[in-house]
């Protein structure tokens, strides 16, 4: 056990620095001189010298992916003299357009996306599953076959189709919640309820909808299952025969992908958090991106890759700890 | 766990008596099942009707196609979803069909088992095998976790698993062919049932591990009275098991008989055919076949 | 008997499988097995589940590399055969396995699957298509005019038919069946190997039987070998092998074989005499 986690980190990391070195080399490659954009309008030759000088960028890559890479863990130095700043571990350098400390950025933002994540998550799962689960039991019904057709539209409507329909019925014509706004939930729970509502509505529909698809399809392979007709035949009641012989057995793999899901929103609902004006990591990639705010890109990207990476070790010791098949030889 | 059943007596007197044949405990009668198709419904079992008594084993043997596990579940009540049953299932005088769900559950486990051909597919591979067994006890017979696990922990140790008390910790992909089809047997048996079906039990293990089951089985049944449907296309298998064997072909019985009469003197064409068609281990080799 | 057509010496198969958690574990599927299949004869190999029987029939029919040992063909190695040494030995050597239908391509008609060989040579049979597939058909007793049907429009039995006519389609020297009728209901099994057996005798192949059923092999086998975890225990002649076994294996394997009453087999023949 101890050497598969210590593989699984070590392969982890060495993912996480790919990840890191593609980033920045594309940059390095592609983008334009971040010198002369910080620099402005009234520049002069000298000045970008300067400006490249204090941000490293006047090195060579290599040299200057590792002082990313140090900054990361070990924090760096900006300039020299009276000029000096000092960015702590873990440093993802200063945005070119605001100069705010990324990392502080990254820190503001992240309960948005958090929040975001886990009410959108709950919202698809108590749905996609309940709504499966009654589709499978009712095989063929016309309840299942309006609840899959339903599932199918559902899961191809866009984000920002449903979003913007949403806020067009709930908030301009009935008026039933407020425009979405920024508030903190100590402050006003109520309106901060309701300020989510419509961004959860929005990232969970289409993920709800194939969750539907996928528990349905798993619960009505797992009825047809040789040790779900032992369960019948042993006289148990019901309720025990469909939780423990067929709802067991059928979720569990779902298990997986949801873990992958949910690790991919927390890297930013790039589109729904636009929409609404949410100012989370997704909004942040988006703005950053925009203006080529290239230590916010860098930042967002290895954030979203560290959270699949992550979410990928965490869902396979989940499951090796839920099936028994996999646990023990 | 001897005691609490509707069928346990004595195993020592119990062991004294042959088969009671004469005492009806399943009687089936023009039994006839049919199934929804797409091309519209489809008669798999037509007209059965055969009785099993206490401590007997009625053999039921055919071909793929043939219904004999449609009857075996019909029995249980435990046809898919659309099946049609018509004739009459009567356990200790009880009709079966057309019981309530809730009356039909109460017998199965209780008063009727089963055990199938893949026993390995046939267990729950995310529970312990413990709890299959205690899940089953206390659904009909109560008591606590403890009361069950003890209960688990002698049905492995009455069907020779070694170790029961560490095993019923164990899951079923950690046990091999012939253990798994003992746990699903000792399952079958934990509530003391009148009548155990046995579907092609022992098909997909291997003849030595065959032969061990048929003889716990047997055994089994002598300890306890319990009366058994034995279903298989083996005919070796029914001849060394059953007293009486019902030969199905089609959804129809077409013999029916003591495993004597059938085996001895069959009177239809396609019991003796299927008789001729066997090879065997023992038999002089006619001239047709290979000769060095 | 005949000369020698196929010899496998120590053949030896190891799998090295991994744990969940990355342990390594190293398995002997098959370990020093030796026999010989002369021409036109059958050599039975039977065993329980996990004997090695059927990795050993992989090796010999080349699906699968051994770890050690040698394979001769026709006084030739074969164990390390590539290209057209190969492509000869694949053509000589045929299959048949157990489950027919997925053995055959399901969107491919009879006529189809039956030429394949012999496309896949590039040999034009020369009395063209349909004629060459007819004959094959009729040989292993099916209907000529069934050509163009899909192997789904035939029953078990039927397809397993097909899955012979394929081997056939070649001429090869030798035909192993992996448990080619363990799958069969006992009536159809019997008309299977009633057309293995005549089959044999029209063109003098031999066979490698695998099995599990030794009523089977008994019917089909000139000799046989008991396998049993991963080797040969015991192998001879079929009469000595079922008659007077040496290996306590084997007396445990036959004693285990269900019987009918002999008693009541005596008297069913003696009234249908």
């Amino acid at each position: 056990m101890a050497r598969y986690l210590a593989g699984r980190i070590t392969g982890l990391v060495l993912i996480l620095f790919l990840v890191c070195l593609f980033t920045y080399l594309i940059f390095f490659k592609l983008s334009p001189d971040p010198a002369l954009m910080i620099c402005g309008k009234t520049c002069t030759p000298e000045r970008v010298t300067q400006i490249r000088t204090v941000l490293g960028i006047d090195k060579p890559f290599l040299t200057q992916f590792w002082d990313f890479l140090s900054g990361l863990f070990a924090g760096r130095d900006y300039g020299s003299g009276t000029n000096l700043v000092h960015c702590p571990a873990p440093c993802l350098g200063y945005s070119f357009q605001t100069n705010q400390s990324v990392w502080q950025m990254v820190l503001d933002r992240l309960p948005v996306t958090a929040t975001l994540a886990i009410g959108a998550a709950t919202l698809w799962l108590l749905a996609g599953i309940t709504m499966g689960l009654l589709s499978a039991v009712k095989e063929g019904t016309w309840w299942d076959r309006s609840a899959m057709n339903l599932a199918l539209g559902g899961a191809s409507i866009p984000n920002y189709v449903l979003a913007l329909a949403l806020q067009y019925v709930l908030v301009v014509k009935l008026q039933i919640l407020p425009f979405p706004s920024s508030v903190a939930f100590t402050d006003a729970p109520w309106l901060w309820f309701q300020s989510y509502l419509m961004p959860w509505i929005v990232l969970a529909t289409g993920a709800a909808c194939l969750y539907a698809r996928l528990t349905r399809a798993n619960v009505i392979d797992t009825l047809a299952e040789n040790f779900f007709r032992t369960a019948r035949s042993k006289g148990l009641a019901p309720v025990l025969t469909m939780r423990r012989h067929a709802l067991r057995p059928a979720l569990t793999p779902i298990v997986t992908i949801f873990g992958m899901d949910f690790a991919a929103l927390l890297g930013g609902a790039l589109i729904t958090e636009t929409v609404f004006g949410l100012n989370g990591i997704g909004k942040m990639a988006a703005d950053s991106i925009a203006k080529n705010d290239q230590p916010v890109i860098m930042a967002v990207t290895l954030l979203a890759a560290f959270f699949v990476v992550v979410g990928n070790v965490v869902v396979d010791l989940v499951y090796t700890a839920l099936d028994p098949r996999v646990r023990i030889r | 766990m001897r005691g609490q059943g509707p069928m346990s007596e004595d195993p020592m007197s119990a062991a004294a008596s042959g088969p009671d044949v004469t005492s009806e405990l399943l009687v089936v009668e023009n039994l006839t099942v049919t199934l929804p198709t797409t091309r519209g419904p489809v008669a798999v079992v037509k007209d059965v009707s055969f009785t099993v008594g206490r401590n007997e084993t009625v053999g039921i043997v055919g071909e793929s196609g043939s219904g004999k596990s449609m009857t075996s579940l019909a029995i249980m009540g435990l046809l898919p979803r659309g099946a049609l049953t018509t004739g009459s299932v009567r356990l200790d005088g009880v009709e079966l069909l057309g019981l309530g769900d809730r009356e039909m559950r109460r017998i199965r486990g209780a008063q009727a088992s089963m055990i199938f051909q893949d026993p390995l597919s046939s267990l729950n591979p995310y529970y312990t095998v413990g709890l299959q067994i205690e899940e089953m006890y206390r659904a009909h017979l109560g008591g606590s976790r403890k009361e069950a696990r003890k209960v688990a922990v002698e049905a492995l140790e009455r069907v020779g698993i070694p170790e029961p008390e560490r095993r019923t910790g164990h899951y079923p992909h950690q046990f091999s062919g012939g253990q798994r089809q003992r746990i699903m047997i000792a399952m079958a048996l934990v509530c003391s049932p009148g009548l155990l079906i046995a579907d092609e039990p022992t098909t997909a293990l291997d003849v030595t591990v065959q032969a061990q089951i048929l003889r716990l089985l047997a055994d089994l049944q002598r300890q306890t009275r319990t009366g058994m449907v034995f279903i298989t296309h083996d005919l070796a298998v029914i001849s060394s098991i059953a007293t009486r064997v019902l030969v199905m072909c089609r959804g129809e019985q077409v013999e029916y008989g003591t495993a004597e009469q059938v085996f001895s003197a069959p009177e239809h064409a396609y019991t003796r055919r299927l008789l001729e068609s066997i090879p065997r281990i023992t038999d002089d080799l006619s001239a047709d076949e290979v000769v060095l | 008997m005949t000369d020698v057509l196929l010899s496998a010496r120590d053949l030896t198969k190891r799998f090295t499988t991994r744990g969940t958690f990355g342990r390594k574990s190293e398995f002997t599927a098959v370990d020093g097995v030796s026999f010989a299949v002369h021409r036109g004869e059958t050599l039975a190999v039977v065993g329980e589940s996990g004997s090695g029987k059927s990795t050993s029939a992989r090796i010999v029919a080349k699906l699968m590399e051994p770890s050690a040992g040698t394979l001769e063909f026709e006084d030739e190695d074969v164990t390390h055969a590539t290209g057209a040494q190969l492509a000869r030995y694949r053509a000589d050597v045929q299959v048949v396995f157990q489950d027919p239908f997925s053995s055959l391509n399901p969107r491919h008609t009879v006529e189809r699957i039956l030429m394949a060989p012999l496309d896949y040579q590039g040999i034009a049979p020369s009395g063209g298509r349909r004629a060459y597939t007819g004959e094959l058909m009729e040989r292993v007793g099916l209907n000529p005019d069934h050509a163009q049907r899909y192997p789904a429009q035939f029953s078990g039995g039927q397809a397993q038919r097909i899955g012979i006519a394929r081997a056939l389609a070649v001429n090869p020297k030798l035909v192993i069946c992996d448990e080619a009728v363990s799958a069969l209901d006992v009536s159809v099994q019997a008309q299977v190997l009633e057309l293995l057996l005549r089959l044999q005798r029209e063109s003098g192949f031999s066979y490698i039987f695998i099995a599990h059923d030794l009523a089977v092999v008994r019917r089909i086998a000139h000799r046989v070998a008991v396998m049993s975890g991963g080797k040969i225990v015991e192998q001879g002649p079929r009469g000595q092998v079922f008659d007077d076994p040496r290996h306590p294996y084997t007396r445990t394997l036959l004693a285990a074989v269900p019987r009918i009453n002999p008693e009541w087999d005596r008297r069913r023949r003696a009234a249908t005499a």
